[in-house]
C-alpha cells in the first residue's frame, strides 16, 4: 500500500490517477480547491478499494496555509511515497497578453505557487530518504508560441525548476517526474475545438501512475508528444517566428 | 462558441459549451440559464444533444453507492457504461440492458431509453433504474422513483433530456458468471427466413442480425441472425483493447457502392451456421474497436435511420423498404434488424412490439429525400422513429409516433421544464 498526496485532485487528470490508486488499495490524501467536488471524488475511491480517503479544502495559491496545515495531518500517517502536483489554469491569451493583473494571477497559479508546493514537500521527501515527486507541466512549457506564451512560460518554469530538485534530490533516493501531457479533453480545454490530438483524461492518468510505477524522470503523454515536440523544438528560430502554430 | 453536431456530424451549430464541475454549479446555472440540454459523450446521432446552449456532463462520473453483494450502483449522470462496466464486470455484474456502445453516459442511456440485443427479454434500460437525481428547470433537486414522482420518472426516461438534467443513476445489476460469450450464427437467404428464424429464436437472451441491403432479387433481406448467451464458466475479465482510431475525415464518397457491396458480400458468406466464443467486448461492442468511426463518412456526415413496425405490417412494410433503399441507390453500410419485446409506460420510449430496423446512410440529398417517404410509410404503418438517432422527423411524424406526447408536456410543465430545457430536435419537433 502506498500512500498518495494530490495537490489540486479535481483536475480531470489527477481525478483518473486518484481512481487507479484507490483500485489498488492505496491510501489518498486529497488536496484541492472544491469541497463538493473532492467529496464525490472520495467517496468514487473508497468505493474502488482505497485503504483510506482523507481530503483537505482551501485555495491552492495559498501556500503559506497549506505549510501552516500540513504538519498537523501527516504527523500520525505513514510516510509520504508518491506527491502530484496537478493544478493549473489555461489563462485566456487576449487578457493575460494585455493585462498585468491577469498575467500575474496566471503566473501565481502555474508556476508561482506550484514551486512552492513542491519547495516544501522536496524537504519532506528529502528527509524521508524516499518518494515521488511528480507534477503536471505541459508541451506548451517546451517552446513559446504566439497562442499561448504565458501559459507556456510558467510550465516551462515549472520544469527547469524540478530538473533542479531531481537533481538535488536523486542523492536522496527521491525521484522528480515532470509529467508532459498535450491537449486534454477536460473541463480547461472545454471552450477549443477537439481535434485527433486531444486524449481522453483516463488516458492521460493511467500513463501518469504508470509512469511513477517505472521511475521515470520525465514522460510526454500521450506518448506522440514526445515526437512532435522533438520536431517542434529542432525547428530553427528564425523559421519558427514566421509559423503560426 | 464551438461548432457542435451529433454522431452522424450533420449540420453542426455552434455553441455555447458550459462545464459543471458539481451538481450545485449545475443547480446555479440551470435557474439563470438560457433554455439549454444536458450532453454526454455525444453519441447520439441527431440533433438531440445539441442546442445554442449545452451542458457537458462528462466529468460529473463518480461512483457514488455500490452493493457487490446486490449488484446495485448508483453513479454521477455522466460516468459512461464503458467505466462502470471497468468496475463491476471483474466483480462478476454486467449491465441489464447495453446499447452498441459502450461509450455513452447513464445519463444519456436513460435520456433516449436505450436498447439491446435482449430487448425481447428484458425491455430498456430505463426498466432497471431504481431512481434518478434530477435537477429541475427552477434549481430544487428531485429524487425520482417508482414511489416518488413516478410521472416524471415515465417522462424523463426515454425523455431526451428535457425534463431536467440527469445528475445521478441508480442501476440495478444483473450477476455475470463469465466474461465469455456463446455465440451461434445462422445464415438466412431472404427476409421471410429472417424473420421466421426471430421468432423460432424467440428464446435466446441476446439476438440480432445483420442485413445485406445490397441483395436484390430472390435474396431481398438476407442476413445473419447471430445468437448470443453468457458462458457460465471462464474467466471474469475487463480487458479493453486499445482501439484504433480513424484518424482524419475520409474522402466523401469512399463507403462508395464497389466497397460496400464487397464488405456486405463478405460478412454474409462469413455469417454461415456456426458456433463461436466471444469475449464480451467484440460482441457487444464491435464498433468501439474503431473510435471515431463517423470519420469514415467524411466531412459532410451521415444520417442514421432508425425505425419500428408492428408485427402485423413488418413483412410487407420491410420489403417496401429495402427495394426503395436500392432503388434510390443510397444502400447502408450497415443495416441492423431486430425484434422488440412489449412496450413500457414511458412516455416518449422507442420500443413496441415489432421489428425494428437500423441503416445509415452518407448525407447526400438522396437520402434524405429517401428518409422522408420512409417516414411515412412507416408511420401510416402504425410505426415510429427513433429520437435518438433522428435529425429531421417532422413534428406531425413526432406526433403519430410517440401519441403520449401530450402527457409528456403536461409532466414537464408540472415540473418546470419547458421553456427551460430544448434541443434543435425538440425545437423542430415542437416541444415547449
Amino acid at each position: 500500500m502506498k500512500f498518495v498526496v494530490i495537490v489540486g485532485a479535481t483536475s480531470a487528470m489527477a481525478q483518473h490517477a486518484a481512481r487507479q490508486w484507490a483500485a489498488r488499495g492505496d491510501r489518498l490524501l486529497l488536496l484541492g480547491r472544491h469541497a463538493d467536488v473532492l467529496q464525490a471524488l472520495a467517496q468514487d475511491c473508497q468505493l474502488r478499494g482505497a485503504a483510506a480517503v482523507d481530503t483537505l479544502v482551501h485555495d491552492l495559491d495559498d501556500v503559506a496555509h497549506w505549510q501552516q496545515v500540513l504538519p498537523a495531518h501527516l504527523t500520525d500517517a505513514p510516510p509520504v511515497d508518491v506527491v502530484l502536483l496537478a493544478y493549473g489554469v489555461l489563462p485566456v491569451s487576449d487578457e493575460v497578453n494585455h493585462n498585468w493583473q491577469a498575467l500575474q494571477a496566471s503566473l501565481h497559479t502555474n508556476m508561482v505557487s506550484p514551486l512552492g508546493h513542491l519547495a516544501w514537500w522536496a524537504d519532506r521527501l528529502q528527509a524521508q530518504g524516499r518518494g515521488t515527486l511528480a507534477a503536471i507541466g505541459s508541451v506548451a512549457g517546451d517552446r513559446g508560441r504566439a497562442s499561448n506564451y504565458a501559459y507556456g512560460a510558467a510550465k516551462s518554469g515549472l520544469a527547469t525548476y524540478m530538473q533542479g530538485l531531481r537533481q538535488r534530490l536523486h542523492r536522496h533516493s527521491v525521484t522528480v517526474l515532470t509529467i508532459k501531457p498535450g491537449w486534454v479533453d477536460t473541463p480547461m480545454t472545454a471552450g477549443i475545438s477537439k481535434n485527433a490530438l486531444f486524449a481522453a483524461p483516463e488516458r492521460v492518468g493511467g500513463d501518469i501512475v504508470r509512469a511513477i510505477d517505472n521511475g521515470r524522470d520525465q514522460i510526454y503523454t500521450p506518448w506522440f508528444w514526445a515526437v512532435i515536440m522533438r520536431l517542434v523544438r529542432a525547428i530553427p528560430e528564425r523559421v519558427f517566428r514566421r509559423l503560426s502554430l | 462558441m464551438m461548432p457542435m453536431s451529433g454522431w452522424g456530424r450533420v449540420n453542426p451549430h455552434p455553441a455555447h459549451v458550459y462545464t459543471p464541475r458539481h451538481g450545485n454549479e449545475l443547480a446555479a446555472w440551470v435557474q439563470n440559464a438560457p433554455p439549454t440540454i444536458a450532453r454526454g459523450l455525444g453519441r447520439s446521432y441527431g440533433d438531440s444533444a445539441v442546442a445554442e446552449h449545452v451542458l457537458a456532463m462528462q466529468d460529473l462520473d463518480w461512483l457514488q453507492h455500490w452493493n457487490p453483494a446486490t449488484g446495485e450502483l448508483a453513479c454521477a449522470a455522466g460516468m459512461s457504461l464503458d467505466a462502470v462496466l471497468a468496475f463491476v464486470v471483474p466483480q462478476g455484474w454486467f449491465l441489464p440492458v447495453t446499447p452498441g456502445s459502450r461509450f455513452v453516459t447513464l445519463g444519456g442511456a436513460v435520456a433516449s431509453d436505450v436498447h439491446g440485443k435482449n430487448h425481447h427479454v428484458h425491455g430498456t434500460f430505463g426498466q432497471h433504474v431504481r431512481g434518478l437525481t434530477l435537477r429541475l428547470g427552477n434549481g430544487e433537486r428531485l429524487s425520482v422513483s417508482a414511489t416518488e414522482h413516478p410521472d416524471l420518472l415515465a417522462a424523463t426516461c426515454g425523455g431526451m433530456g428535457l425534463t431536467g438534467v440527469i445528475e445521478a443513476v441508480q442501476l440495478q445489476l444483473v450477476p455475470l458468471k463469465s466474461s465469455t460469450m456463446h455465440v451461434t450464427y445462422h445464415q438466412l437467404p431472404n427476409l421471410t427466413a429472417l424473420l421466421a428464424s426471430f421468432t423460432e429464436h424467440a428464446q435466446a437472451t441476446y439476438s440480432v442480425a445483420w442485413l445485406d441491403a445490397w441483395q436484390g432479387g430472390a435474396g431481398l433481406g438476407r442476413g445473419v441472425l447471430m445468437l448470443g448467451e453468457h458462458a457460465t464458466q471462464g474467466p471474469l475479465q475487463w480487458r479493453a483493447p486499445r482501439a484504433w482510431t480513424v484518424p482524419v475525415d475520409m474522402p466523401h464518397g469512399l463507403l462508395g457502392g464497389p466497397v460496400l457491396r464487397a464488405f456486405n458480400a463478405w460478412t454474409y458468406a462469413r455469417g454461415k451456421n456456426r458456433h463461436l466464443q466471444q469475449d464480451l467486448i467484440p460482441y457487444f461492442y464491435p464498433l468501439d474497436a474503431l473510435a471515431q468511426w463517423n470519420r469514415l463518412y467524411g466531412r459532410r456526415g451521415f444520417y442514421q435511420y432508425q425505425f419500428v413496425v408492428p408485427h402485423a405490417a413488418a413483412a410487407t412494410l420491410l420489403t417496401q423498404v429495402l427495394r426503395a433503399i436500392q432503388e434510390a441507390r443510397v444502400p447502408p453500410l450497415l443495416a441492423v434488424l431486430k425484434a422488440f419485446g412489449a412496450q413500457n409506460h414511458h412516455l416518449l420510449s422507442f420500443p413496441m412490439p415489432g421489428y425494428t430496423l437500423a441503416v445509415d446512410f452518407p448525407a447526400t440529398e438522396a437520402a434524405a429525400t429517401l428518409m422522408d417517404t420512409l417516414d411515412h410509410w412507416v408511420h401510416d404503418a402504425g410505426g415510429r422513429v427513433y429520437l435518438a438517432k433522428d435529425t429531421r422527423l417532422s413534428q406531425r411524424h413526432f406526433r403519430q409516433g410517440y401519441p403520449q406526447w401530450e402527457a409528456f408536456e403536461a409532466v414537464r410543465a408540472k415540473y418546470h421544464a419547458a421553456g427551460r430545457f430544448a434541443s434543435y430536435q425538440s425545437k423542430r419537433l415542437g416541444l415547449a
